[in-house]
C-alpha cells in the first residue's frame, strides 16, 4: 500500500564550462532546442535533451560530452548550471540507492512468472572473483522501463532458416547498468489464450558495458524469432516474434537487469573459453566486445579468448562477419556446422576435441568457462571437455567441481 | 540535398551536376587549386595519412565523419547549410522579404566585394601556416593544424562557388585573383594587412586561431544573416567548422600556459628569466604575444566610422552578429552607438549614428568573446597560485585602422607620446629577442602521445581517440 516512490535516476547531460569555448556549434546542432547559453555557459536542459547525440561530434572541444547520474529530482538546473566554472564531481551512481531499490524490487521481481526454463545443470552460484559489481532487479515487472528501438535488422541471410535479429534498444537518460553476461526481462504486450497477461522473457545481452555505441546508453539483444516450439511443430514464439517486428522508434517495456553470476572476469589477464550456439553467441559477443575496446583504448589486455560457435552453416551464424575481421592473435574462432552441403555435421563439441590440445592447455590457466545457447547442447559439450582433459592427463570431474566453486564455469541454456 | 555528392570531381550538394557550364568553369579552376596548395600548402606533408574531419552531409549525424586521409585528397568541395523555408531579409530597408537566391542589381558590386574579402583571408592563413608544421610539438596538434588547413581551402571553395555562380566573368577573374595573391607577397600580397603577418611559431598560431580566426566567426555570424540565401547558407556551413580552429587556439594557449605555471609551481619561480631557462614560455612573454593578434585582428573590423557598413546593412547583406536575437527595429535609422575617438588630447567616448558604427558593434560583439575566453586562461594561473593575471589591451591600443591610427595608445588606454611609446614598447609587444626565444623552442615532436616540453598534453583527444593516437601517419 505504502511502498515507497522508486526512485529515479537520469543520466543528466553537461557540458564541462572549463574545456568549452563557447562556439555555439551545439546550440545550432541541437534538434531539440535543449541547449542554451548566457555570457558565462553553454548549458543543457535536463527535461529537454533525450541524449540523441546529435551535438556530440560537431562539438570540436569534446566539453559536451559529459553523463552524471543523479536522482531524477535533483537533477542540476539551467540556473545552477550557468553558474559553473567547473563541473561538479561526478556522483558515481550511488551505489547503496541502487541496491537498495533492487532490493526492495527483488520480493517483487521473485514472484513475478518469468519462463522457466533457465538452466539448472552445473553452474558456478558465484561470479568471477574480479567481475565488476552486477546490479539487478532495478525494474520489475510491476514497475518497468521504457526503452526505444534504436535499431532492428536481420543478422542471419535472408535465405537461412533461422531468423535472428539484432536489436538495439536505447535507454535515454534512464539509469540501466548493465554488464557482459547479464539479461534482461521483455515483457511482451498484451495477454494469452487465458487472459492472463504474458509473462516475461529473458533476453542476454549482446553489447558491452559501455553500450553498443561506446558511450551511448543503450545495448544490443540478439533473438531468434521461434517459428516452431522444441518439437518441431509449427508455432508462432510470442515474444520473439514481437521483438523481431519492432521498427526503429517503437517502445518495449523492459524488467531488470538480471543476473549476479553469469558475469565476464574483469582483471584483463584472465582466460576467456567461450562455447555457444545461435544466439547464446549474445553474451559472447558482449565479453569480445569489451576485451576489443579495452584493447583499442590501449590498455594492456593479455588473457586469450578462445571460441567454439555453432551454427547449421555460416549464413545462420549471427556475428558471422564481424568475427571473422577480428585478429587471430585476439580470438582463437573455432566454427562448428552441421548442414554444410556434403559435409559432415559438425558440432562444437567435435570442435573441442579437434582443438583438445589447446583446450586443455588453456583450462589449466586463470580462465573462466562460458557455455550458452540451447539446452540440447550441454551434454555434448561437456563430454567432449571430459575427453579432452583425460587426453591431457587432467581430471574433468574434479577441475568442474573446482572451477565451478571458484565462479570459473558458467552455464546458461535455455 | 543534405547529403554530398561525393561521386563527383568536386563533392558538392548544391546539384552542380545539373549545371555544366558552372561546373566546368569551376573543374577548370580546380587545377590551379590543387597547384596553389602544391606550392603553397602545408610544407612537405603531401604523404602524410591525417586522421581528418570530413563532411558527409551537411545534418548533424553527417558532418563529422573521421578517417586517415592524405591531405591533397581531402574532399574540399562546395556545402551549403540546409536551407530554412520561407526565409526572409531579416535586417535593412528590405526586411520582410523574401530572401534573395539570386544576387540583387543593385547590390552586386557589393556583395562581390564581400565575398572576395572574405575569400582572400582563406587561403592567407594556410599560406601563413604552411612552416608550422615542421615544428609541431606533437602530432595532435599537427593533426589539428592540418584540419584547419583544409578547412581553410574548403571555404576558399566555397566563396569561389559563390562567385563563379553569381558574378559572370567578374566572377571568375576574381576567383582566380584569389590564387594569385598571396601572404605577404611584396607585389600581390593579400587584402587585409593581418593576413600578410607572418605565422612563424606556434604561439603565435594559436594565438592568430584563438584571435584572428575569431574574426571569422563574427565576419561569418554577420554574413550568415545576409538576405542573399546562398550566402546566409554557406557561411552558416562554414561556421560549424571554424569552431574547431578556435579550439585549437583556446586549448593550445591553455595548455602552453598550464605548462608555464606547473614549471613555476614545481621550481618555485616567477622571474621570467628564470622561468625561460626550464625551457618554457613565461607569461609576460605570452602577454606581449596577445597585445600584439589582439590588436592586429582588431583592425580587422575596419574604421570605426564607415557608410559602406551603412550600406551593407541597410541593403540587407551583412547584419549584425545574433541580428536576429536582438529586440530592436532591425533598421537602425534612429539609433545612436558610442565609439572612441580623440579629442583634446584624450580618449573619449562620443554617440554618433548607430548605422555608421557598424563595424564599431561588430568589434565589440568580438571584444567580448574574446575577453571571456582570456578570464578562462587566468582561472588556470588562478588556480595555480599565481598572481600574474593576462589582459586584453585596450581597443584603440596599436592600431593601424581608424581613428586611432597614427596615435599611441598604451595597453590600459592612455594617450602617450612618442617618446613613452619607444621607451615601453618592448614590455608591451613581442621583440626580436620574444621571438627568437619562441623560436629557439620549436622542434617537432612525432612520436605519438610525447609533447614538446613548453606545452602540456591536451584533456582530451580528437573524437574522443586517446592522447597517443596515431593521428598522423609518416609515410
Ligand atoms: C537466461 C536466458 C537468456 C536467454 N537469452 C536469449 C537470447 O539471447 N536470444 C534469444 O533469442 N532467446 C533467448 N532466451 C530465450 C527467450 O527467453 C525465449 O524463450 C525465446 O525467445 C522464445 O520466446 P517466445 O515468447 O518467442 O516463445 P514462446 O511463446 O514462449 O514459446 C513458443 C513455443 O516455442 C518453444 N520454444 C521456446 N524457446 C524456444 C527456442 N529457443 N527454440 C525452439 N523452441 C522454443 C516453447 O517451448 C513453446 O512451445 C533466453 C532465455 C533465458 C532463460
Ligand atoms: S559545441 Fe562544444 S565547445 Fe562549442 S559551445 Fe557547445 S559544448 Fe562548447
Ligand atoms: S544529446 Fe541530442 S538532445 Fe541532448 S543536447 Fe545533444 S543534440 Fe540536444
Amino acid at each position: 500500500m505504502n511502498a515507497p516512490e522508486p526512485i529515479a535516476f537520469i543520466r543528466q547531460h553537461l557540458i564541462d564550462p572549463e574545456v568549452c569555448i563557447r562556439c555555439n556549434t551545439c546550440e545550432e546542432t541541437c534538434p531539440v532546442d535543449a541547449i542554451t547559453h548566457d555570457s558565462r555557459n553553454y548549458v543543457v536542459k535536463a527535461d529537454v535533451c533525450n541524449a540523441c547525440g546529435a551535438c556530440i561530434s560537431p562539438c570540436p572541444t569534446g566539453s559536451i560530452d559529459h553523463w552524471h547520474i543523479v536522482p531524477k529530482a535533483s537533477a542540476y538546473s539551467i540556473d545552477e548550471q550557468l553558474t559553473w566554472d567547473e563541473l561538479p564531481p561526478k556522483q558515481d551512481v550511488d551505489a547503496s540507492v541502487l541496491d537498495q531499490a533492487a532490493s526492495d524490487n527483488s520480493a517483487d521481481a521473485e514472484e513475478e512468472g518469468i519462463q522457466l526454463n533457465a538452466a539448472t545443470s552445473l553452474t558456478s552460484a558465484v561470479p568471477p572473483w574480479s567481475a565488476a559489481h552486477p546490479y539487478v532487479n532495478l525494474y520489475t515487472l510491476k514497475a518497468p522501463i521504457t526503452a526505444t528501438i534504436a535499431g532492428n535488422y536481420r543478422l542471419t541471410d535472408p535465405n537461412a532458416t533461422s531468423d535472428i535479429h539484432h536489436i538495439v534498444l536505447d535507454f535515454g537518460t534512464q539509469v540501466f547498468p548493465i554488464l557482459e553476461g547479464q539479461s534482461i526481462g521483455i515483457i511482451p504486450p498484451g495477454a494469452d489464450a487465458g487472459g492472463k497477461p504474458h509473462y516475461m522473457r529473458m533476453y542476454s545481452v549482446a553489447s558491452p558495458r559501455t553500450g553498443e555505441r561506446e558511450g551511448y546508453n543503450n545495448l544490443s539483444l540478439t533473438v531468434k524469432r521461434v517459428v516452431e516450439d522444441h518439437e518441431g511443430n509449427s508455432t508462432l514464439g510470442v515474444a520473439s516474434n514481437y521483438l523481431c517486428d519492432l521498427a526503429k522508434g517503437a517502445t518495449v517495456q523492459v524488467a531488470g537487469p538480471f543476473g549476479t553470476n553469469y558475469l565476464m572476469p574483469n582483471h584483463a589477464g584472465s582466460n576467456i573459453l567461450m562455447i555457444c550456439t545461435g544466439t547464446g553467441s549474445a553474451p559472447m559477443r558482449a565479453m569480445t566486445e569489451q576485451r576489443r575496446r579495452l584493447e583499442a583504448a590501449g590498455k594492456k589486455v593479455d588473457g586469450k579468448l578462445m571460441l567454439f560457435f555453432g551454427a547449421r552453416n555460416p549464413e545462420e551464424l549471427p556475428y558471422f562477419g564481424p568475427l571473422l575481421k577480428l585478429p587471430a592473435h585476439f580470438i582463437d574462432k573455432h566454427f562448428a556446422f552441421s548442414r554444410l552441403p556434403g559435409e559432415p555435421k559438425t558440432y562444437v563439441q567435435d570442435k573441442l576435441r579437434q582443438a583438445g590440445k589447446e583446450v586443455a592447455e588453456l583450462l589449466k590457466g586463470d580462465t573462466y568457462l562460458y557455455i550458452c545457447g540451447l539446452k540440447g547442447m550441454e551434454t555434448g559439450v561437456m563430454d567432449a571437455l571430459r575427453e579432452v582433459c583425460m587426453a591431457d592427463g587432467l581430471e574433468w570431474t574434479a577441475l568442474s567441481a573446482r572451477m565451478v566453486n571458484e565462479g570459473r564455469l558458467h552455464v546458461e541454456t535455455y | 540535398m543534405s547529403k554530398i555528392d561525393y561521386s563527383e570531381k568536386i563533392p558538392n550538394n548544391v546539384n552542380l551536376a545539373e549545371d555544366k557550364t558552372l561546373q566546368r568553369a569551376l573543374e577548370h579552376w580546380q587545377p590551379n587549386y590543387l597547384q596553389w596548395w602544391q606550392d603553397m600548402g602545408p610544407d612537405g606533408s603531401t604523404n602524410f595519412d591525417v586522421y581528418l574531419r570530413t563532411a558527409i552531409s551537411v545534418t548533424p549525424d553527417g558532418w563529422a565523419h573521421f578517417g586517415h586521409v592524405k591531405m591533397p585528397d581531402y574532399r574540399w568541395g562546395i556545402f551549403l547549410a540546409q536551407q530554412e523555408e520561407d526565409r526572409k531579409v531579416n535586417f535593412g530597408e528590405n526586411k520582410g522579404m523574401a530572401a534573395w537566391q539570386d544576387v540583387p542589381g543593385e547590390h552586386r558590386a557589393n556583395l562581390r566585394r564581400i565575398i572576395v574579402t572574405q575569400g582572400d583571408t582563406e587561403p592567407a592563413s594556410v599560406e601563413q601556416q604552411r612552416h608550422l608544421g615542421l615544428t609541431a610539438p606533437s602530432q595532435y596538434d599537427m593533426r589539428n593544424l592540418f584540419q584547419i588547413n583544409v578547412e581553410e581551402g574548403r571555404h576558399l571553395w566555397a566563396m569561389v562557388y559563390l562567385l563563379h555562380k553569381y558574378f559572370g566573368r567578374d566572377g571568375r577573374e576574381e576567383a582566380e585573383a584569389l590564387l594569385q595573391r598571396n601572404s605577404g607577397n611584396q607585389d600581390n600580397p593579400r587584402i587585409l594587412e593581418a593576413f600578410n603577418e607572418e605565422t612563424p611559431d606556434w604561439l603565435a598560431f594559436y594565438m592568430f586561431t584563438y584571435f584572428t580566426d575569431r574574426d571569422g566567426k563574427f565576419q561569418l555570424n554577420a554574413l550568415a544573416e545576409s538576405g542573399f540565401d546562398p550566402l546566409s547558407r554557406t557561411c552558416r556551413f562554414m561556421l560549424t567548422e571554424e569552431a574547431h580552429h578556435m579550439f585549437v587556439g583556446e586549448s593550445g594557449i591553455a595548455r602552453v600556459i598550464q605548462r608555464t605555471v606547473d614549471i613555476m609551481k614545481q621550481h618555485r619561480i616567477e622571474d621570467p628569466n628564470e622561468v625561460r631557462k626550464h625551457g618554457v614560455i613565461d607569461l609576460q612573454t605570452i602577454q606581449r604575444y596577445l597585445n600584439f593578434h589582439f590588436s592586429v585582428t582588431v583592425d580587422l573590423f575596419g574604421a570605426d566610422q564607415s557608410s559602406n557598413a551603412a550600406t551593407f546593412y541597410s541593403a540587407g547583406l551583412k547584419g549584425r552578429y545574433e541580428e536576429t536575437k536582438r529586440d530592436d527595429d532591425h533598421v537602425l535609422k534612429s539609433h545612436q552607438y558610442k565609439i572612441l575617438e580623440i579629442s583634446n588630447g584624450s580618449i573619449v567616448e562620443k554617440e554618433v549614428p548607430m548605422l555608421n558604427s557598424l563595424n564599431e558593434v561588430l568589434r565589440d560583439d568580438y571584444i567580448r568573446d574574446s575577453i571571456a575566453g582570456v578570464g578562462r586562461w587566468n582561472r588556470i594561473i588562478e588556480k595555480a597560485g599565481l598572481n600574474f593575471r593576462l589582459q586584453t589591451p585596450h581597443k584603440a591600443f596599436n592600431r593601424h585602422i581608424g581613428s586611432f591610427a597614427g596615435h599611441r595608445v598604451s595597453p590600459d588606454g592612455r594617450l602617450v607620446s612618442e617618446a613613452e611609446w619607444a621607451s615601453n614598447v618592448r614590455d608591451w609587444l613581442p621583440t626580436e629577442e620574444d621571438r627568437a626565444y619562441v623560436a629557439s623552442l620549436m622542434g617537432r615532436v612525432i612520436e605519438p602521445g610525447k609533447m614538446a616540453n613548453w606545452i602540456a598534453p591536451p584533456p582530451v583527444g580528437i573524437n574522443r581517440q586517446p592522447i597517443d593516437f596515431e593521428y598522423v601517419r609518416f609515410n
